[in-house]
């Protein structure tokens, strides 16, 4: 067979592809090397857009909220999802259906969800706070703290993205041979120590897809932001991505904007490979097939 | 005899009973805890879109009220642009879907059969580009053209999300499909084709409702492009729902239906499709936007 002769087929794809994906990254680089503003005459202006980057101290203090926000949302859903992936590798009656309940909050709408956990995060009338008080926790102010807004927001990224942590967890369990757990049982290891020393290695290439996936959604992470905070109480919990609308789509400001886009792009990328340099056996293509 | 070779049985049998008991009750303590945020979320969720606003501001919460508001899903659904929102949902969400499947299960064809794994570079590109990052350039395209204000931008800016899905499931798929048939049918005379249409695609139906189930959902639920593109006619129900938050800051109870309403849809194909939701996530891990 010769390959040339199946171009046919992905030709329209690809035509929508250039148009969707692959023009609007070059038109973005061009963007950001101009100052363009909705309304005003664009100007070459060269690299002074990602200059004005690096003294811009709201793009810098949402570099260091977005890192803090990620790494617990990838650490919180890895730990979570690795013990639910556990639990669900069990066999029980009504496995199934309980299953499709634990994956309804990464498959419900992020918005209708924002808006719930905003009403129960409200400090006075919030059940949140009520179900603190039953326990003798006093209330807390949740998303309206500066010192409380990004856990809270985390709270509920790893309601929202457990499930996805489990899912790609439960297929590397899929994938363990009983051999080993048949031997550990009659040698009397305990729950934890067949964990620790036969399960956890084995499932570690999953973990790393899981969380490399949970990197790159966390760190982009908008909807649940957005609809609960838009970055504030101030801008406590403004992250890259939410600063990046206020400049594009609220300041019109779009040739800055590209330039935050691009860089944006440059550190998920960055932080996609220091995650496989820590794990150099992985490939790219691991990653993307989840497998 | 070899010490592996003991079967559980000749171990004290009194033993093994209390630590299965004890692990049973263990297991589904586990359970619990897991599946509880879920429930008790969706549970919430649904009694605050039931009680009148006097329950859902009296302190310490109704958890059951005494009076059911069914007024409030009324209220949202007599709401004349209700109605609007929902078919511009279903346009956009339609028509990305449908798109996507027309350019994307051919894609994903070729790709498969020309194991042009090289290509599969663009979709981790387009995974990893957050969706800001194209409405920029895609937004004063479509200013340029004259057509913000329609539905037109909505569906084409969507494709960001449908298609790298279609693509993606449909290359994983069409990889484990077999290829002797379709060799068969070409040393017959059938073209390329034909062997597509009425070979490979039938066998494919499977994998093209796993690539059709996950685009619609996460164009259903995406939020960031209809709140740069969309006008007043034309938004989509998430962004209607964002928009309802700022008018009424208070009115829990038919903000709180509104928030079911919208996102009903996605949690019925969750619970019915769970089976094609679970081996796309887990075989693409593809999420758009």
């Amino acid at each position: 067979m010769r390959p040339p002769s199946y171009w046919p087929f992905v030709v329209p794809a690809l035509v929508v592809v250039l148009a969707i994906i692959i023009f609007p990254w070059v038109f973005t680089i061009w963007m950001s090397l101009n100052e363009w503003k909705v309304g005003s005459p664009t100007t070459f202006v060269g690299f002074s857009n990602y200059l004005r980057l690096t003294s811009d101290p709201r793009f810098i203090e949402a570099v260091g909220h977005t890192m803090v926000y990620t790494l617990l949302s990838v650490l919180l859903p890895l730990i979570l999802g690795t013990f639910a992936a556990v639990v669900f590798h069990q066999k029980f009656a009504g496995r199934g259906f309980l299953r499709g309940i634990f994956i309804m909050p990464m498959m419900a709408t992020p918005v209708a969800i924002a808006l719930v956990w905003t009403m129960m995060f409200h400090p006075q009338l919030g059940v949140l706070n009520y179900l603190l008080s039953l326990v003798g926790i006093p209330a807390q102010l949740w998303v309206f703290h500066p010192a409380t807004v990004i856990p809270s927001l985390v709270l509920v990224e790893t309601w929202q993205w457990t499930p996805l942590v489990m899912l790609i967890v439960l297929g590397g369990l899929a994938a363990i041979p009983t051999e080993p757990y048949e031997s550990a049982q009659i040698d009397g290891a305990s729950f934890w120590q067949v964990f620790r020393f036969i399960t956890l290695p084995l499932i570690m290439p999953f973990l790393f897809i899981a969380g490399m996936i949970r990197m790159i959604d966390a760190v982009k992470s908008f909807d649940i932001i957005f609809a609960i905070t838009q970055g504030g109480p101030g801008s406590a919990s403004e992250t890259i991505n939410i600063y990046l609308y206020s400049v594009a789509f609220t300041y019109y400001d779009l040739g800055y904007g590209s330039a935050i886009a691009v860089v944006f792009f440059l550190l998920i990328v960055a932080l996609a490979a220091v995650m496989l340099y820590a794990r150099q056996r992985m490939l790219w293509t691991e990653i993307a097939s989840g497998a | 005899m070899n010490p592996s070779q003991v079967s559980p049985s000749q171990v004290n049998p009194s033993q093994i009973n209390l630590r299965q008991v004890i692990g049973r009750i263990g297991l589904w303590l586990s359970v619990f805890v897991i599946v509880s945020p879920a429930i008790l979320f969706f549970l919430w969720m649904a009694s605050l879109s039931l009680k009148f606003e006097v329950d859902n501001a009296a302190y310490p919460p109704v958890f059951i009220p005494d009076r059911i508001a069914w007024k409030n899903y009324a209220d949202v659904l007599a709401s004349n642009r209700f109605l609007t929102y929902f078919v511009n949902s279903l346009i956009v969400t339609g028509g990305a879907t449908t798109l996507a499947l027309l350019v994307g299960v051919p894609a994903g064809y070729g790709i498969a059969r020309m194991a042009a794994h090289k290509s599969a570079i663009v979709i981790l590109i387009a995974r990893i580009t957050p969706g800001l990052s194209y409405l920029i350039p895609l937004f004063l395209l479509f200013q340029w053209l004259g057509l913000l204000g329609t539905l037109v931008p909505q569906i084409i800016i969507h494709l960001v999300v449908t298609v790298p899905i279609v693509i993606w499931i449909m290359i994983g798929y069409f990889e484990t499909t077999p290829l002797e048939l379709e060799e068969a049918a070409l040393i017959d005379g059938a073209t390329r084709w034909q062997v597509f249409r009425h070979v490979a695609l039938p066998i494919a139906k499977p994998g093209i409702a796993v690539a059709f189930i996950l685009a619609v959902i996460f164009s259903w639920n995406n939020f960031v492009f209809g709140i740069v593109l969309a006008g007043r006619e034309t938004r989509t129900l998430p962004v209607a729902v964002y928009n309802m938050i700022s008018f009424d800051q208070l009115s829990w109870g038919p903000l709180a239906a509104a928030a079911l309403i919208v996102t009903f849809p996605v949690l019925l194909l969750t619970v019915f499709a769970q089976r094609q939701i679970v081996a796309g996530l887990t075989a693409g891990a593809v999420k758009g936007g």
